[in-house]
């Protein structure tokens, strides 16, 4: 797996816009008629140079443009705000920068002015390979669209991955082998396959909650779960995370930064960061969600941090533990305690070690703490048996 | 102080719905105790669940003026009792409180089984019994049959039964008559030393706690110090007074006269129905016959459904009990089920009306245990001692034998349903005892083992008689039984708060019967978890929890890590709710919801 160096920096910046929003979506996403361009450049310029003052001297390994719907943004904006992290902080040439980015037509006619901008890595949102499963999940993109953009995206970018939302109602093992042994054939080293997660206040939840929609039973969804990793593993993916499969060197290093618990600042409105400076120690960071707010904050004080607050030893612990279990590769203990202050028995609850190592759910060699395939399956009760 | 000879102390019994409380109310009118104005319908059951389940359960008392027909105007002192045999020690105290009582029966229903006891009690204690036939007004009404009825099946002479209708007011001023002219004046002597009943007492939020008296012999007067006899303790009379139903404070309460003292106790619990009370300096030398404290015979757990809420649970009990000195309880911890209280109840009508009180003038949501009886147990060391809860069994190797508590059960029904009655009484290990006919109604009686009556007998005789059978019962001894202690595993460990005691023949089926229940209440957990149903050692059913094979969130990055953090500190709070079994946890709520679901 790519190592990054132990003072690097993620940088996330955060596009809250949409043409529309999609039933099962509750990310911090807005449909504006009309955004202006120039006056958003300037104030994602302006918070760059906030947190940059605040973390003096960082390189930054990897930078992803998420949403929202990041393809939607005026390519000069990508290149003004890749071009200052450049310049308040010290960009790794080898540096990652990802852009997500919807395959509809329109958006994928700027894949190229991305790419100029200093992108070169594409994250296309392709959801499904099915028209019915597509306007089902209220995606603006046909299945030819999506074939179309990721032939585009491999002619254009280095590295590219895509996401499938799978677990849909009424989808048969059968089918879901089909949809995935096409998808797998269309990959260039790596793929986000997420189960379908209905979320409270969205649309979707409603139509549940009315009985209209009845996604698949635990027994159903372990099952399409086991069917994934199978197909994913035959075509040379690994599950390096609960959702994300690639190929060797092909993992996202940005999205390893999180699940390593490495620092990132977050940019742009409800962007998070993690950020640990001598000054201030270590900290989750919250910017304002509503776009408007986010922007006059910005304009008003150079910056839109609605929260900046200190982690406890107890809280980093946690956190760390929370997203490095869902790493194939597990945590490393020598880093957690670097991290942490604490010893892994020190964060978690006695006997719960004994108890998940001796049921099969993680496995410990005292190097490397790690959840065991089984125990990933299961990660939420595990962390709240683990903790509690 | 009233002449003896112009005293007429007198109970009602009735069914419910009888209209007891009605003849009560329009007794007041007529002898003027209220204005119409001041009537709230039925005066005396001041509770509201008193009022809605048409059960009396303080003995409240009311003193009537009456213009008799030769002129002299009588107190007439009403006592009402309470109507269940739970009660059955403080009806038989209130009873002991007066000289006559009137039997009213609707004329259109008949004698029912919680009437026919309270009438034995009366009729053993030397009642003049006067039958009163109720709502003659109703078409429906067949008082002549009703009045053989009363001959055959309570045994008393019903040749001069008074028919009324209380609604209307038609023949209760022939009751009063009648109070007058066939009940004796109660005997006692002014000169000798105080002797003085304590028939009930509450909790009065003005006047602290009230003490309901009858006196016997001599005089209660403001500041004399009274010694209860019964208890030992002694208090200095405070207040003397007598209901007209108001509170009325009087000089002093003298023989035969029924009345009301305070004497700054704190405590209902210092005052055990039944006591005699005497002057403490000039004492008499005997206390009034029957004295018994108040035993419980029916005991189960009540946690709350929500733990937050045990704290208040702990204030509405103590509250509860400020006025109920016959129930009992302490604070109970349970590994399963959470905090609460082991409660001791006079019988399974006196639970429901303290399970329902809590739940609904508290808003408490509650769980009970299953209730259990007290059994007698000999060990194998030949020690001897009540076994009050099901978990505290010892070993089946080190128990010689063990005795459960039986009851004389009365069961009124009629004709068409009496085939499925019996077939409940048989299942339920009963042994009949007698049947006999009135018209076209039975009257069963049957011994059954308390144990299996407050399981769900009542629930049942209700369904399967179509709400028309009625029941009331005594406690008959106890006896030796081959009894079990069930309990249930979860992994292999104990869960306390499920253990019951049954009859080895019925051990499995119960057994079988949770471990079902408990399998679809029991979430999911990272391993599988057995349910099991024990007895002694010896497995009986078994079923099994299969292990969860997916929950986790399929998407977290960076913006995720707050939002589940907050998850985890949420779950970390409900695990102080659950318990531990081996592997797995589960909550306290599943266990309860099991317990639940038995009510139904």
């Amino acid at each position: 797996m790519a190592e990054t160096r132990k003072d690097s920096l993620a940088v996330y910046v955060h596009w809250p816009f949409c043409l529309s929003k999609c039933p099962y979506c509750d990310f911090n996403s807005h449909v504006r008629d009309s955004v202006d361009d120039a006056r958003w450049r300037r104030a994602l310029c302006l918070e760059i140079d906030y947190w940059a003052e605040q973390t003096p001297g960082r390189h930054v390994g990897s930078i992803f443009f998420g949403g929202g719907t990041p393809s939607l943004m005026a390519p000069e904006t990508v290149a003004a705000v890749i071009e200052r992290i450049g310049m308040k902080w010290s960009l790794d040439a080898a540096a990652e920068i990802t852009l997500e980015a919807n395959p509809t037509s329109a958006e994928a006619a700027r894949f190229a002015a991305f790419r100029e901008a200093g992108v070169n890595r594409l994250s296309l949102g392709v959801q499904a390979l099915d028209d019915t499963a597509l306007k089902f999940l209220g995606r603006q993109h046909d299945a030819n669209e999506a074939r179309a953009a990721l032939d585009l995206a491999r002619r254009i970018f280095p590295r590219f991955s895509f996401d499938l939302i799978y677990a849909r109602p009424e989808q048969s093992a059968a089918a879901w082998r089909q949809e995935l042994s096409t998808a797998l054939d269309m990959a260039a080293g790596h793929v986000s396959l997420y189960q379908l997660t209905i979320e409270k206040g969205t649309p979707f939840y409603t139509r549940q909650r009315d009985g209209e929609i009845n996604p698949p039973g635990e027994a159903h969804a372990a099952d399409l779960f086991d069917i994934t990793n199978a197909l994913a593993a035959t075509a040379g993916y690994s599950a390096y995370e609960i959702s994300n499969y690639a190929k060797p060197a092909h993992a996202s290093r940005h999205n390893l930064a999180y699940w390593r618990y490495q620092d990132y600042a977050g940019i742009g409105p409800g962007a998070h960061g993690r950020l640990r400076t001598a000054e201030n120690g270590a900290r989750a960071l919250r910017q304002h969600a509503k776009p408007e707010t986010w922007l006059e904050a910005v304009e008003r004080v150079g910056h839109g941090s609605a929260e900046a607050r200190p982690l406890e030893p107890t809280e980093q612990a946690e956190e760390m533990l929370m997203m490095g279990l869902r790493l194939h590769e597990g945590i490393n203990l020598v880093f957690f305690t670097e991290r942490t202050g604490l010893t892994l028995e020190q964060a978690i609850r006695p006997g719960a070690l004994t108890r998940l190592g001796d049921g099969g759910l993680l496995s410990h060699d005292g190097q490397n703490l790690r959840a065991t395939d089984k125990g990933r399956n299961v990660l939420n009760s595990l962390l709240s048996e683990l903790f509690a | 102080m009233t002449d003896l000879a112009l005293i007429r102390n007198f109970a009602i019994i009735a069914h419910i719905d009888h209209g007891k409380s009605t003849l009560a109310d329009r007794m007041i009118e007529i002898c003027g105790g209220l204005q119409k104005r001041e009537m709230t319908s039925q005066v005396l059951d001041s509770m509201d669940i008193e009022r809605e389940r048409g059960i009396t359960i303080k003995a409240q008392t009311v003193r009537l003026k009456h213009k008799a027909k030769d002129g002299k105007t009588y107190t007439l002192n009403l006592v009402d009792t309470p109507g269940h045999v739970d009660f059955s020690y403080e009806v038989s105290r209130s009873l002991a409180a007066c000289e006559g009582s009137l039997l009213v029966v609707d004329a259109t229903q008949g004698v029912e089984a919680q009437t026919l006891a309270n009438a034995y009690l009366a009729v053993d204690g030397g009642h003049e019994v006067i039958p009163v036939l109720n709502k003659i007004d109703l078409a429906s009404a067949e008082p002549e049959r009703i009045q053989q009825q009363i001959e055959d099946v309570v045994g008393i002479d019903a040749t001069d039964a008074l028919p009324i209708s209380a609604k209307t007011g038609e023949g209760v001023k022939e009751v009063l008559d009648a109070l007058v002219e066939r009940l004796p004046a109660p005997e006692g002597d002014a000169d000798a030393p105080l002797k003085a009943l304590l028939v009930d007492s509450w909790y009065d939020q003005y006047l602290g706690v009230m003490i309901l008296v009858r006196v016997q012999d001599g005089y209660l007067r403001k500041g004399i110090k009274v010694r209860m006899m019964g208890l030992g303790s002694t208090h200095d009379i405070e207040r003397v007074g007598v209901f007209t139903p108001k509170n009325e404070i009087v000089e002093a309460l003298g023989p035969g006269e029924i009345g009301f003292i305070t004497a700054s106790i704190k405590d209902v619990s210092e005052c055990e129905v039944g006591d005699t009370f005497t002057e403490e300096r000039r004492q008499t030398a005997e206390p009034l016959p029957g004295f018994k404290p108040s035993v419980p015979v029916v005991f189960c757990g009540l946690f709350p459904a929500d733990s937050d809420d045990f704290e208040r649970l702990r204030e509405s009990l103590a509250k509860l009990s400020l006025n109920d000195s016959s129930f009992h309880y302490e604070a109970e911890t349970s590994a399963a089920l959470g905090m609460g209280f082991r409660c001791g109840f006079l019988g399974l009508l006196h639970l429901e009306i303290v399970e329902e009180r809590l739940e609904r003038e508290f808003d408490l949501d509650l769980v009970a245990t299953a209730p259990s009886v007290v059994y007698h147990l000999r060990t194998t060391q030949d020690e001897e001692f009540d076994l009050h809860n099901p978990a505290d069994m010892p070993d089946p190797t080190k128990i010689r034998a063990i005795d459960e508590p039986w009851i004389k059960a009365s069961i009124m029904v009629p004709d068409e349903y009496l085939g499925p009655v019996l077939a409940l009484c048989q299942e339920k290990r009963g042994e009949q005892t007698d049947l006999t006919y009135a018209g076209s109604r039975a009257l069963v009686t049957y011994r059954l083992p308390l144990n299996e009556v407050v399981f769900d007998f009542y629930d049942r005789l209700k369904s399967i008689s179509r709400g028309y059978a009625s029941f009331d019962y005594h406690l008959d001894g106890y006896q030796e039984s081959n009894l079990v202690k069930l309990g249930i595993l979860i992994n292999g460990e104990p869960v306390d708060s499920l253990s019951m005691v049954v009859h080895r023949d019925q051990a499995e089926a119960r057994g079988r019967a949770l471990c079902l229940r408990l399998k679809d209440l029991i979430p999911r957990q990272l391993f599988k978890v057995a349910i099991q149903a024990a007895i002694g050692g010896k497995v009986v059913a078994r079923e099994t929890v299969s292990a969860m094979r997916k929950d986790v969130t399929a998407k977290c990055y960076g913006g995720d890590v707050s939002r589940k953090r907050k998850l985890l500190d949420r779950q970390k709070r409900g695990k102080k709710r659950m318990r531990q079994f081996g592997n797995v946890e589960i909550p306290h709520e599943a266990f309860l919801a099991a317990l639940k679901m038995g009510e139904d």
